[in-house]
């Protein structure tokens, strides 16, 4: 394998949402050389490769930025960031605007205003967002992008991000790529737990199967404070598809109901978990399965549906069509997915500090990635990216380029590439992708025990995630592709470690489902903190941090 | 849930290769499509709208509930043709335009 060696000003470490903003933003507001490393190809990467159905996060007419970080606030009971919210929520409409300018169509009402979707939502053509803002990038021509190379490893040295190194995964290139400063858009973590589909269609996932927790790993490896990770997401979707259902909800007013036609929704409340709860909860008492009341409506919106479905989930469509039941005719039904761990939806990933600053020097995060900022959806990933660009230019401007040793390069070349020599494993990678799955699963609160667990099970959970990671040291890789699937498997290994130790630290149920403590089953205001971890040497310890309320803001202390 | 490849259909372009979010799409060495897992596929369709011979079709696991039928899609600039088949026979056609925004 060959050893290649680059260097640039900054160094945005995944192509996706926030990413490609990033390094729009530092093109366009300065002369700073910037690369962008993505493991796949930017024009069909990450969460948005199929399409997205609205622009999720808006500040409306008649709102402030305040009300998003309120709602968000009080949608994750207290623990999330009100500085990090409001710093986004500032930011939604320009970073709007922007897309547009780019080519986003966004529907329009007769004076020219965009028409909204609720209180918070707007309404697009999402089918080709990920090709504009890919567009964007390729016309710019101070942008450099590597596609195809998988980050591995941050650089770190005194405490001090200064570059990356990353592995082809194609070619039989060894990357290590120095930079003055680094910013981490990876997305988030799906498949730690068992899907919903474990057979045939197990990627048929909401969250993008190929977003392997891999920043939060790199951050964790290196020693950056982490926070939230057991709030974690469980989206409500489609049966089977495991479509979005926002669109059926809100875009022809379907109501929940159960399999007795009740609508369930007022029993549980209306905050994201607990509408997951109320339909758990629904078939656990026998009232299962849970629908989407779309009987009786119109050929027209059984036509509309189609078309929005194809723009962003198109088995969704092909299945209505295939199964003969429309859903004029059939009502929807739906399910909640294995649990992810996304920042952006919930509030688990980097730590950091208002200006996206991790608690690395020099190493800025977000997006999915970034925790502490709940519900920031596409436009607040924008958002992100935008305010992480704006640090990470000005804390280039004292610094010059460190060197990365031979000698580290060395060890973390053979770090990287030692599957390539191993011999003999026992087991495949897929077996113990499905053995990690099944763990979490069983014993740390996946679909099969209904999202619960207790400290019992997640002490078990902890001892067998620690055995697969030590049997992970032995999987074969025959070539580079294979090595890739390896260091996914290890990120998602070393995210649910990390997961278990926050589950295990809340003593409480503040959230139903997303984490549900059957040893604690109540909210509890002695936990009304954050909950974060540092991991030195591969031992995790855990800290409680004061909340952060209205007014104040969180700076990192050397 | 995955994609269908039908090879002699294939022209080797190479274009569904390089757009798939989890690098499945390859060239085999005489210069044909493949996936390199079946079960890998997230069903972005991704690959399919980039090609223009509709060599490649999406179709649902029948752990999903399919039925055998595949989707896909022809694309005419602003206007894209999207296709379900039965046994290669076409059962429905949707015309989306990427002008118009979703109405909901
Ligand atoms: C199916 C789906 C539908 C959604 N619908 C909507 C919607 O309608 N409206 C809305 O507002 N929001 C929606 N969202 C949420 C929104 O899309 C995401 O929150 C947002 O796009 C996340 O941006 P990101 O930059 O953090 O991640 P991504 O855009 O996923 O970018 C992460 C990038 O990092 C790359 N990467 C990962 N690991 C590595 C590595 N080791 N090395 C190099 N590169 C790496 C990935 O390939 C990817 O390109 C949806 C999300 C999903 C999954
Ligand atoms: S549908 Fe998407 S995930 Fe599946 S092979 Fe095509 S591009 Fe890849
Ligand atoms: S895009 Fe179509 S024609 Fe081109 S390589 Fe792929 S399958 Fe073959």
């Amino acid at each position: 394998m060959q050893v290649k060696k680059l260097s640039t000003d900054i160094l945005i470490i995944g192509g996706g949402t926030a990413g490609i903003f990033a390094g729009i933003t530092i093109a366009e507001e300065s002369d700073a050389n910037v690369l962008i490393l993505e493991k796949a190809y930017i024009k069909r990467s990450g969460c948005l490769a199929a399409g997205v159905n609205a622009l999720n996060a808006y500040i409306c007419e008649g709102q402030k930025p305040e009300d998003y970080a309120n709602y968000a606030m009080n949608d994750a009971h207290g623990i999330a960031r009100y500085d990090l919210l409001l710093s986004m929520s500032q930011k939604l409409n320009s970073v709007t605007k922007k897309l547009e300018d780019l080519g986003l169509v966004i529907l329009k009402d007769e004076n020219g205003k965009y028409v909204l979707r609720g209180n918070r939502n707007i309404k697009i053509n999402g089918e080709n967002i990920k090709p504009i803002l890919a567009k964007a990038v390729e016309n710019h021509p101070k942008i450099s992008v590597m596609n195809g190379v998988n980050a591995v490893e941050y650089a770190v040295k005194d405490g001090k991000a200064i570059g990356a190194y990353g592995v082809s995964v194609n070619n039989n290139i060894f990357y290590v790529i120095e930079a003055k400063a680094v910013i981490c858009a990876t997305g988030g973590a799906a498949g730690i737990y068992r899907p919903n589909n474990p057979g045939f269609s197990r990627h048929k996932m909401w969250y993008p199967p190929f977003n392997t927790g891999a920043g939060y790993a790199m951050g964790i490896r290196a020693g950056a404070e982490m926070t939230t990770f057991e709030m974690r997401f469980i989206a409500l979707r489609c049966k089977d598809t495991i479509a979005p259902t926002g669109t059926i909800a809100q875009g022809v007013g379907a109501r929940q109901i159960n399999s007795l036609g009740e609508d369930y929704g007022i029993k549980y409340g209306f905050t994201t978990s607990q509408r997951v709860y109320g339909t758990v909860k629904e078939n656990i008492e026998g009232r299962g399965p849970c629908y989407l009341e779309t009987k009786g409506i119109s050929q027209e919106q059984t036509a509309d549906l189609y078309k929005a479905y194809l723009n962003m989930a198109p088995s969704q469509t092909l299945k209505w069509i295939e199964s003969g039941k429309s859903p004029d005719v059939q009502n929807v039904e739906i399910e909640g997915t294995e649990p992810y761990i996304i920042g952006g939806h919930t509030a688990s990933g980097y730590w950091v500090s208002d200006d996206r600053s991790t608690s690395i020097k020099g190493l800025y995060a977000a997006g999915d990635v970034a925790g502490g900022c709940p519900q920031k959806y596409v436009t607040g990933a924008l958002a992100e990216g935008e305010i992480a660009a704006h640090s990470a230019l000005s804390y280039i401007k004292g610094q010059t380029l460190t060197s990365i040793s031979d000698e580290d390069i060395d060890i973390q070349f053979r770090k990287s590439t030692k599957y390539l020599n191993n011999t003999h494993s026992t087991y495949s990678i897929n077996d113990l992708e499905e053995a990690m799955q099944t763990i979490m699963d069983t014993y740390a609160g996946g679909i099969k025990t209904n999202y619960q667990y207790n400290q019992i099970q997640l002490t078990v959970a902890s001892e067998k995630i620690n055995e697969l990671i030590q049997l992970s040291e032995k999987l074969t890789a025959k070539n580079t592709r294979d090595l890739t699937k390896i260091f996914e498997l290890k990120d998602r290994l070393e995210v649910a470690r990390v997961l278990i130790k926050h589950l295990e630290s809340r003593k409480e149920t503040r959230w139903h489902s997303f984490a549900e403590n059957t040893d604690y089953p109540q909210e509890d205001d002695r936990y009304l903190v954050y909950i974060n971890s540092t991991t030195l040497n591969g031992e995790t310890k855990m800290i409680f941090r004061p909340l952060i309320k209205e007014g104040q803001k969180h700076e990192h202390i050397d | 849930m995955s994609i269908l490849i039908n090879q002699n259909k294939c022209i080797g372009c190479g274009k569904c290769t390089v757009v798939c979010p989890g690098n499945l799409v390859h060239l085999t060495k005489d210069n044909k499509a493949k996936i390199s897992n079946i079960k890998d596929c997230w069903g972005c369709c991704s690959c399919l709208k980039e090609c223009l011979v509709g060599a490649l079709k999406l179709f649902l696991g029948a752990d999903v509930g399919g039925q055998g039928y595949t989707l896909y899609a022809k694309d005419k600039g602003d206007i894209s043709d999207w296709i379900i088949e039965e046994n290669e026979t076409p059962k429905a056609k949707i015309t989306l335009n990427k002008k118009d925004a979703n109405k909901y």
